[in-house]
């Protein structure tokens, strides 16, 4: 591991709603003031921010870590936004990381925060203008496209079925059904629901999607001298990778994420896992849409190409099975704010690793688990390997 | 860690309709003209030719579409026109039955990636595919431009109208 060792050591959120009535600034602060709460200290006792939100467009504020920075504590302190898509929220952990890493500063506070509301009359509008603006554009695409691309490339590959594929998003919504900040928990969904569910865009379905949200996630994040002052229970942060391929998306394999992969090894090697089936005990990969789990699953390489959706259906990545998989309830169920969400899988690990989840708890002590975001132009793969 | 939760306040839209809550509304007025690049003006003026072209890279030897001035993968400039033909392989589709603002639409939209006959394996690009029962579509199906009349081509991606299934 390079550079001094990092902990999380307090975290908090507000609730994922449809729409809130807050504005963003309120809702940073809301999930900033609670993870430093989490953790006893004050926004004195913060030395740099991080923060975490996606497009400006959705909010219509240009430089909207400026708009945001108030409500993120960064007043008066050494402040930067990375901005990598759906990967955002993994990648404001690591950018927190090498922050602290680097000797620069002793606690960071990190803040992720997206409300997708305000864009009407929906956000998509917002992700429009990711295609080529010459090449593409011009065909008038929407975002589900690429997604149904993506989904019918992968199980046209290894021979899924849509059944095969609805068990992701029927878990996860039963899980977020346990998570107090949970905008889509349903206890009682099925996979007949997910397969009834009307089609948008094929393969892709209602239910295969995760919703529209607004909502913030904060951590703390301390060098080892601090971390052990303030609790004695820190969550160290063991390895980060990020990895990006060719914007030329139609010239890529869609049915395999080779930057997940690379991410991932990234964060293997820094962690020391060699063995990640082995090492890795509860994991939070990007479910955006209930494939995305499985093909993330793969890319991370915690199943064979083709073989995630053979283990959900198995049971093995319930909440209770060999290797838990969004035990939070994930995108689909918790929410998807953008940037946020991503946080809140790192929050997860965070609070699963403390034993502190509640009615979400994983059984059996886990000592090591994963948060994974993607984004872009379906090409940014983001990695976060934590401990105790 | 329910106490690290904080109670936000969920709007619904009645709040909006019935003008319970206090917003503010602003419509962008924001207009661009994209210039196209170097390589992408000559594969726009093949389209108008009906033709479509590709640019090789000489360290990797990827015949590229759509076409670049650089391989992003060698990081080396590309450095010969290719021209390739108007049939395909369609590596994936959809079958879209919503616009981007979830209005339904009566008869699916049906994007999809082409791999480009002449071009290096894999290289697709995205377009529409037409004259084809939605049912019917598969990946792996062979495929053949629809180019629009002489007339009304202008240089765009849309001078192909979509692709259709190619008897073979
Ligand atoms: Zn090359």
């Amino acid at each position: 591991m390079t550079g001094d060792r990092v902990a999380v050591v307090g975290a908090g959120m507000t609730k994922f709603v449809r729409r809130a009535q807050e504005t963003p600034k309120e809702l940073s602060w809301e999930a900033a003031h609670l993870a430093l709460q989490s953790c006893e200290m004050t926004i004195d006792d913060v030395d740099a921010v991080v923060i975490g939100t996606a497009p400006d467009a959705f909010d219509g504020v240009h430089m909207k870590s400026e708009y945001l920075s108030d409500g993120c504590g960064g007043w008066g302190k050494p402040l930067i936004r990375g901005y990598v898509g759906g990967g955002t929220g993994v990648f404001a952990a690591i950018q927190g990381w090498y922050h602290v890493a680097s000797g620069l500063f002793d606690t960071v506070l990190v803040v992720c925060e997206e409300k997708m509301s305000s864009c009407q009359p929906h956000p998509q509008a917002a992700f429009l203008t990711i295609f080529d603006h010459t090449t593409e554009r011009p065909l008038k695409p929407n975002l589900l496209w690429i997604f149904a691309l993506e989904m019918n490339a992968y199980m046209n590959r290894y021979g899924l079925s849509k059944r095969d594929i609805a068990t992701v998003s029927v878990k996860n919504k039963r899980n977020a059904a346990d998570h107090p900040a949970a905008l889509l928990g349903d206890p009682d969904i099925t996979v007949e629901d997910v397969l009834n569910s009307p089609v948008l865009a094929w393969p892709v379905q209602r239910l295969d999607v995760s919703p529209v949200t607004d909502g913030a996630v904060a951590l703390v994040m301390s060098a080892n001298h601090v971390a052990r002052r303030v609790t004695d229970r820190p969550v160290w942060v063991e390895g980060v990778g990020w990895n990006l391929d060719t914007a030329y998306w139609t010239n890529r394999d869609l049915s395999y994420p080779v930057y997940v992969e690379e991410a991932a090894r990234m964060a293997y090697d820094m962690a020391g896992i060699s063995e990640p089936r082995q090492q890795i005990h509860i994991a939070e990969p990007y479910d955006p849409f209930d494939y995305k789990e499985l093909h993330h699953l793969e890319g991370l390489m915690l199943f064979d190409r083709g073989e995630a959706p053979r283990a959900a259906a198995d049971g093995i990545t319930q909440r209770d099975g060999d290797l838990p998989v969004c035990p939070s309830g994930g995108l689909l169920g918790v929410g998807n704010p953008i940037a946020a969400a991503g946080l809140m899988k790192v929050a997860e690990i965070f609070w699963q690793l403390r034993g502190e989840a509640g009615a979400r708890q994983v059984p059996g002590n886990p000592k090591r688990g994963l948060a994974q975001a993607w984004g872009d132009l379906m090409q940014v793969g983001t990695v976060v390997v934590m401990g105790v | 860690m329910e106490e690290f939760v904080y109670d936000s306040v969920y709007l619904s839209s009645d709040d909006f309709r019935e003008g319970r809550v206090l917003f503010e509304m602003w419509e962008p007025n924001a207009r661009y003209a994209w210039d196209a690049g170097v390589a992408i003006s000559r594969y726009l003026q093949g389209l108008k030719a009906a033709k479509l072209i590709g640019r090789s890279c000489p360290d990797c030897s990827r015949v590229l579409v759509p076409p670049r001035m650089f391989c992003e993968s060698c990081f080396y400039p590309t450095d010969k026109w290719v021209t390739l033909r108007d049939t395909g392989t369609v590596l994936t589709f959809s079958r879209c039955y919503i616009t981007w603002d979830l209005i339904q639409l009566e008869e699916p939209q049906m994007p999809a990636v082409i791999e480009i006959d002449g071009a290096s394996s894999g290289m697709g690009i995205m377009h529409m595919l037409g004259e084809v029962d939605p049912e019917a579509l598969a990946i792996g199906m062979r495929v053949r431009a629809v180019w629009k009349p002489p007339d009304e081509r202008s240089g765009s991606i849309t001078d192909i109208a979509y692709f259709r299934p190619l008897e073979e």
